[in-house]
């Protein structure tokens, strides 16, 4: 009783909620301060295209530093949890996959990692990005291993990706300390002509580091908890 | 006009899987239709102009999540909890 009293009073408090910002909303007709900031100075400052990206990687740069930490602790934490055990191991025999998913895992593959390198790469010029990109083809190594569940990668190569990526990241931020104006400035490599594939100093090389390591820390993830359904 | 009836749809079927994912009997078809709710999320993302967004809820949303409660959940029910 009390407790279907406790969920209408919060649907209710919920719904009061929403109602008033319906209520109370209005269209601007001007951006607001910060916005506007933004988007008349983003193209002549940054030289980025993508107006988001410019704020993620440079303006909030230091919080996009943040959450990569974020992810590598989370990263680091499961494959602690998840160390291979001594235990004995309990060879698992799935059924094979359909012959309908591991041919297209073959054909697109090759396809979803490009894509993925796309994003990250033109992050400073089309939606996306880093985290985007990396996402991407974290999802192409998902289908791998749904394929073929006994596939094996290369630890070491994933981890290295991973540490020669975030330490890259870390270098070229304190490179912009020293060269440019300030820790993650991206002016220190010339600013190129707005819009091209070379253009907006180190965004396209910082948000590449990016893709590149959130890419193997989240194939990591899966390789390892596939990994760990072998054992009893 | 045809995005707004675009919206009210997918946001309904969103809700009522929702529900779904609440209510389900098996745990396998709740994981299933929390899910299918990111990717209608997703969809819903990209009308609202928020492509990159959409990205993201597209790849970690519906596709790592979902296959991530799945080796949890096999591997709850071999070490028989």
């Amino acid at each position: 009783m009390y407790k279907n009293m406790f969920i209408i009073l919060l649907l209710a408090g919920f719904g009061l909620l929403l109602g008033s910002f319906l209520l109370t909303h209005h269209e601007y007709l001007s951006l607001p301060q910060l916005p506007a900031y933004y988007a008349d100075n983003t193209a002549p400052e940054v030289g980025a295209a993508n107006v988001v990206t410019a704020v993620v990687v440079t303006y909030r740069g230091f919080d996009t530093l943040g959450e990569v930490t974020i992810l590598f602790v989370a990263a680091s934490l499961i494959a602690m949890f998840l160390k291979h055990s001594k235990a004995p191991r309990h060879d698992r025999h799935p059924r094979p996959s359909s012959v309908i998913l591991s041919t297209s895992q073959k054909l697109l593959f090759p396809l979803i990692v490009l894509f993925g390198a796309y994003v990250f790469a033109n992050g400073h010029l089309t939606p996306g990005g880093g985290f985007q990109g990396g996402a991407i083809i974290a999802t192409g190594f998902l289908l791998l291993l749904m394929a073929n569940p006994q596939a094996e990668f290369k630890h070491g190569l994933l981890n290295a990706i991973e540490s020669i990526s975030g330490t890259s990241y870390v270098i070229i931020g304190i490179l912009g300390a020293i060269l440019g104006l300030g820790f993650l400035d991206n002016r220190f490599i010339s600013l190129g002509q707005l819009g091209t594939l070379f253009s907006a100093g180190a965004i396209p090389v910082i948000y590449s580091l990016i893709g590149l390591k959130v890419g193997a820390e989240l194939s990591n993830i899966l390789h390892h908890l596939n990994e760990v359904q072998n054992e009893e | 006009m045809i995005a707004i009836i675009l919206a009210i749809v997918l946001g309904l079927v969103m809700i009522s899987m929702a529900i779904a994912a609440l209510t389900a009997y098996r745990v396998r078809a709740a994981v299933l239709a929390s899910g299918i709710v990111s990717l209608i999320a997703s969809i819903i993302y990209l009308l609202l102009a928020a492509p990159d967004v959409a990205m993201t809820e597209a790849a970690i949303g519906s596709g790592l999540t979902t296959i991530i409660f799945f080796y949890v959940l096999n591997k709850i029910r071999r070490s028989d909890v």
